[in-house]
């Protein structure tokens, strides 16, 4: 169900016809993760949740795993960016070296443009 | 959200896991009497499953050491150079991360189990424990030390969370002391620890 | 009361880590290829995320007291049950067959 990478502004169907959402962040874009509590199966670690890192790269695009996990097909395909994080982002109070980052892989739909990056 | 769970299955006297080996067998049996699969697929999954594991990880690292331009294609697109190597990576995305002087690599996944199992094979127990899982992210020194790693100081750590489809290797720093060995010997020197960044390949 | 899931345990307070290994028992490598044959691209039978959900929905309790494959197990047998590709009465049935045959020792095993 993988799907080939939406490039930002496109909207399309990959090589099997599955259509896949446009990815509206490019890597270097400010992101924040959106801080929500969905009542069911979601891939977002609740350390992130909150939290603001940067595009690292587009992964591409694929079935959401919070449908599929219901039986669903999951398409459109959301666009999957893996994130990176500051980890005295994610951890205020962390102790080892401060240039320490973690990468997480983000779909679309939980990514909003980071408050301090808002026009 | 999660169903009320009887955990006396069963009968009285069976245990969980006597529970659940009489549950496999009777979906297996089940399954192939409805032409889902055969006995010999299944026979045949647990043998590929035998003949996977981190030699695979090894050869790949061990090539792009030698081969400076495969080293630049694996890092663009582990899956394609993998395969390029005549192994098949599957459905899911390998993303090969390098370490360097500056940056060391850790991959873990803090949802479930998520491992490069293409070229590793079955992750050990470690890597599913609650101890890696929840650690790993927060105090990466900590539990490297667990596992008797140790990092300069100055090195960035990078953690990376398999939450989605896909899937890391770390290509760890090639041993200055390797300079000419064979691709053999190369592989040799590769532990499956060091694909996954719990230990570095210092001599 | 809090909505975090157990499952979901990325920064939280645990113990030192013991590196262990785990050799795979032939009932636990059969549960993997079952995983993999009902997932494979031309079952599609059950994904990866029905699985998850599914152990998931264990409970703390129970998630953190079965093994790895009892979880898994579980989780394949209830995405089959959700999915109609069998039934509980036929499962149940089957299981009871298993153990009047003396159950998974006596099995022979492939």
């Amino acid at each position: 169900m993988s799907g080939s990478a939406g490039m930002p502004g496109m909207y399309g169907t990959d090589p099997e016809g599955a259509a896949f959402l446009p990815a509206h962040f490019s890597p270097g874009d400010r992101v924040r993760v959106r801080a929500a509590i969905p009542p069911g199966h979601v891939r977002t670690p609740w350390y992130c949740r909150g939290r603001s890192g940067v595009v690292e790269r587009l992964c591409g695009a694929f079935a959401n795993p919070e449908e599929l996990a219901y039986g669903r097909p999951g398409l459109p395909a959301q666009p999957l960016y893996r994130v990176r994080f500051q980890a005295r982002e994610l951890w205020p109070d962390y102790r080892e070296n401060a240039a320490d980052v973690v990468e997480i892989e983000i779909y679309q739909h939980w990514l909003e443009t980071a408050p301090e990056d808002r026009p | 959200m999660s169903e009320p769970h009887d955990h006396r299955h069963g009968r009285d006297d069976e245990d969980s896991v006597s529970y659940y080996r009489t549950m496999e067998i009777a979906v297996r049996s089940l399954l192939i009497e409805k032409g889902i699969f055969s006995a010999q697929d299944v026979r045949r999954t647990v043998e590929a499953m035998d003949g996977r594991n981190y030699s695979r990880g090894a050869r790949v690292v061990a090539h792009a050491w030698q081969d400076g331009a495969y080293r630049a294609r694996l890092l663009a697109n582990g899956t394609a150079a993998v395969e390029e190597l005549g192994m098949q990576v599957g459905p899911l995305k390998l993303v090969v991360v390098e370490n360097t002087p500056a940056v060391h690599n850790v991959v873990v996944c803090t949802l479930c189990s998520c491992y490069p199992r293409m070229l590793l094979g079955l992750p050990p127990d470690w890597y599913k424990s609650r101890e890696y899982r929840s650690r790993v992210v927060r105090e990466p020194r900590a539990v490297l030390a667990d596992f008797g790693t140790a990092l300069p100081a100055d090195v960035t750590i990078r953690v990376h969370d398999s939450t989605a489809d896909m899937r890391y290797m770390v290509l760890p720093m090639r041993p200055p002391a390797s300079a000419g060995e064979s691709a053999a010997q190369l592989e040799r020197r590769i532990s499956r620890d060091a694909l996954v960044g719990t230990a570095v390949i210092d001599r | 009361m809090t909505m975090r899931s157990n499952h979901d345990m990325g920064g939280l307070a645990a113990g030192r880590l013991t590196p262990r290994e785990h050799e795979y028992e032939p009932w636990e490598k059969r549960v993997d290829a079952l995983m993999m044959l009902l997932s494979s691209k031309q079952r599609q039978l059950l994904t990866v995320d029905e699985l998850r959900r599914n152990i998931e929905a264990l409970g703390a309790d129970a998630y953190d007291r079965m093994t790895y494959y009892e979880r898994w197990m579980h989780a394949i047998g209830q995405t089959l049950i959700q999915r109609g590709v069998i039934n509980i009465d036929e499962l149940g049935r089957r299981m009871e067959e298993v153990r009047a045959a003396g159950g998974p020792d006596a099995a022979v095993n492939q």
